[in-house]
């Protein structure tokens, strides 16, 4: 393998990786506040539509990306509305959620498919970009790949160094304890539940405006629980997660370039690739069930209600 | 005086005229009531602008021909396993006298579905098992995949051609065999590289699959899959492609050379009128551009001289002087498949499982 082709897949691996990494995110600091929102797919169809109709209609791409973040969070508002206050069960909302936003998505983008757009171009960095190998991966990438590094950093801070993250985690742990401490139990699952939103909603509009700029139906085909799984396997852990999303974009650029260079595995195993590598890796790194266990949140799933 | 005996009879003539014009009305309304129910099996959302959505085109075109005369129904992202036999059942259980299941994988369900429905009509697009109420129809998309070899060996400087497939069935290697027969023909030294995503329709890994073809020097794209991406992905990074199923080349309007365009529209209504009159006959339908079953839009990148040796092509496909496949043929191994003069038969193209000499590429197993 040549220097130039190591620098394509890593690039893509990153391009590729980007839509998971923003979703898992989303859903990593949902999880933590004890939430399980199953309906990161209709979120994210949600935040495509919108963001190619309002950035193919006003021309500006980044209203559409600030839209596709307020239909996320629209969409989550819902949801936290009966999940998180009206204490439905959460994986019940979450698949009805996801029903709901494909549905919607598809009967809004009726107008729109087939309409092409110029997206988000890529921006290199002067300089760094040329560093070799790394160069193109990290800096030869369109604004919201940048985006999403800038927002791996600060839930990463928030979550590991902050008053904040630790709030989160004990709603998330114990709610009746948070809740004896004065914490706002719900409304801190509100919150989070928010911004699992607005994190899907950009995702979305990261497909439809930047990864492969248009709308097509179903156009995620599948990424928002693909992230779901992550978040899981990540064992709810920052670095696990940013991990887990290149690594399976890594192997769904594998499963092509090797086909490309005449390598002589069958396609559809190859096609099982990003699953199998990024659930093995991800297996062996939490093989320690115990200490696993202490990063899922303990009250995963359960509605809170005060005065219980 | 007989003027009131004239008024009863021609009141008496009036009611019969009238009885027997509502009984008259009667039966055109009994006939308008009841109109012929028609099921649609849809793989992708109809909104994919690519394969299904060229199938919802041809059924609007079906309901605009008869208006209420047909009554439609269709079921989109019918996933290609266990839960299309449940769907065309459902249709078959819900009067739908005739059902299209519009994608490969429904052959064995169609057919299972159709014994136990003897009295529904069923059509099954691109495959290659009939029975006694199931017909087959496909579009010889082979003949725009060769006019597009044209294209790609006259365009061509890398002499890469890439190749987005999907599923290694026969109507895929039957279309990468058309464009190798047309590169043997029009570039020899030209390089076909086929890349398999394993998927229908997935706008980002087709994406994906256009920029690895692409970091490994094709320059021209073909696509065996359902979204617009590689001609977006192509146009963007500035080589040429050729859209398929719809006309995407708006999606790249620099760089994409043709679109190979289903248009089922002609065959629903036939096959409806059929049903209606009693005169269906179980048939396996191959359209191509003799039957405008297939369209072939040339953009305006090609230059005159490409386009015109490109209608010069379709003509003879058209005209029936010339096939794609007609001998001598061999395949990769050497075996000589197609003696020469000899021309292709359908069944042969229905079972295609061999590749043609000078494709380098090999079939998944």
């Amino acid at each position: 393998m040549d220097l130039d082709l190591i620098s394509n897949i890593l690039f893509a691996m990153v391009r590729t990786g980007t839509p998971l990494l923003l979703v898992a995110l989303g859903e990593l600091v949902c999880e933590k506040s004890g939430v399980l929102n199953l309906g990161q797919e209709g979120m994210m169809l949600f935040g495509a539509v919108i963001g190619f109709i309002v950035a193919f209609a006003t021309g500006s791409l980044w209203l559409g990306v600030a839209l596709a973040i307020v239909a996320g969070m629209v969409l989550a508002l819902l949801f936290a509305l009966v999940a998180v206050y009206l204490n439905a069960n959460q994986i019940a909302c979450g698949l009805a959620l996801t029903i709901f936003g494909v549905g919607l998505s598809s009967f809004i983008g009726t107008a729109w498919v087939g309409k092409p757009l110029v997206g988000f171009g890529t921006l290199a960095i002067p300089l760094l970009s040329q560093i070799p190998l790394l160069g193109r991966m990290l800096f030869a990438q369109d604004l919201l790949v940048y985006l999403s590094f800038a927002l791996f950093a600060v839930v990463g801070w928030v979550l590991l160094k902050t008053r904040t993250g630790l709030v989160l985690q004990a709603v998330g742990e114990n709610p009746a304890a948070a809740s004896a401490m004065g914490l706002p139990v719900r409304r801190v699952r509100l919150l989070a539940v928010l911004f699992g939103g607005a994190m899907a909603g950009l995702a979305g509009a990261y497909l439809s405006l930047a990864y492969t700029p248009m709308w097509a139906e179903n156009m995620t085909a599948g990424r928002g629980w693909i992230a779901l799984a992550l978040v899981v396997f990540a064992s709810w852990r920052v670095f696990r997660v940013l991990l887990g999303a290149y690594l399976f974009g890594l192997a769904s650029i594998l499963h092509l370039v090797l086909q490309g260079l005449g390598v002589s595995i069958p396609s559809n195993l190859l096609a099982m690739l990003p699953y199998v590598a990024t659930i093995v890796v991800l297996v062996l790194l939490s093989r320690d069930a115990v200490r696993t266990r202490l990063y899922a949140p303990v009250s995963l799933g359960q509605p809170w209600q005060p005065g219980h | 005086m007989s003027y009131p005996l004239l008024k009863k009879q021609s009141f008496k003539k009036l009611l019969c005229g009238l009885t027997a014009a509502l009984g008259m009305s009667a039966a055109l309304s009994a006939s308008a009531q009841e109109p012929l129910k028609i099921g649609f099996v849809y793989l992708g959302p109809v909104g994919d602008h690519g394969w299904t959505y060229q199938h919802e085109q041809g059924r609007q075109e079906l309901v605009e021909h008869f208006g209420d005369k047909v009554k439609t129904t269709y079921v989109e992202n019918v996933d290609e396993g266990a839960s299309a036999e449940r769907v065309i059942r459902n249709l078959a259980t819900s009067g739908n006298q005739l059902i299209f299941t519009t994608s490969f994988g429904y052959m064995n369900p169609t057919i299972k579905v159709a014994q136990q429905f003897p009295k529904v009509t069923f059509e099954h697009a691109t495959g290659y098992k009939q029975a006694k109420n199931v017909g087959t129809y496909l579009a010889r998309t082979y003949e725009g995949r060769y006019v597009g070899g044209y294209l790609a060996a006259k365009m061509t400087k890398s002499h890469k051609i890439g190749y987005i497939a999907s599923f290694p069935i026969p109507e895929v290697i039957r279309d990468i065999n058309a464009i190798q027969l047309a590169l043997n023909k029009y570039d020899p030294q030209a390089e076909l590289k086929v890349m398999w995503v394993n998927s229908w329709f997935d706008p980002g890994k087709e994406a994906d699959a256009a920029n690895a073809l692409i970091d490994q020097g094709v320059d021209v794209l073909f696509q065996h899959t359902d979204s617009p991406a590689p001609i977006q992905t192509a146009e963007r990074r500035g080589v040429y492609s050729i859209g398929y199923a719809s006309d995407m080349c708006h999606f790249g309007p620099n760089s994409c050379l043709m679109s190979i365009v289903n248009d089922w529209g002609p065959f629903y209504i036939r096959t409806a009128q059929q049903v209606m009159d009693g005169t269906w006959k179980p048939e396996d339908f191959w359209g191509g551009l003799h039957d405008d079953m297939l369209k072939l839009p040339i953009s305006d990148v090609v230059p005159a001289d490409v386009k015109q040796g490109a209608e010069k092509i379709i003509a003879s496909i058209r005209s029936g002087e010339f096939h794609p496949f007609t001998g001598p043929i061999k395949d990769q191994s050497g075996t000589e498949r197609l003696k020469a003069g000899e021309t292709i038969t359908n069944q042969q193209l229905a079972s295609m499982d061999w590749c043609v000499e000078g494709l380098k590429a090999d079939m998944p197993k």
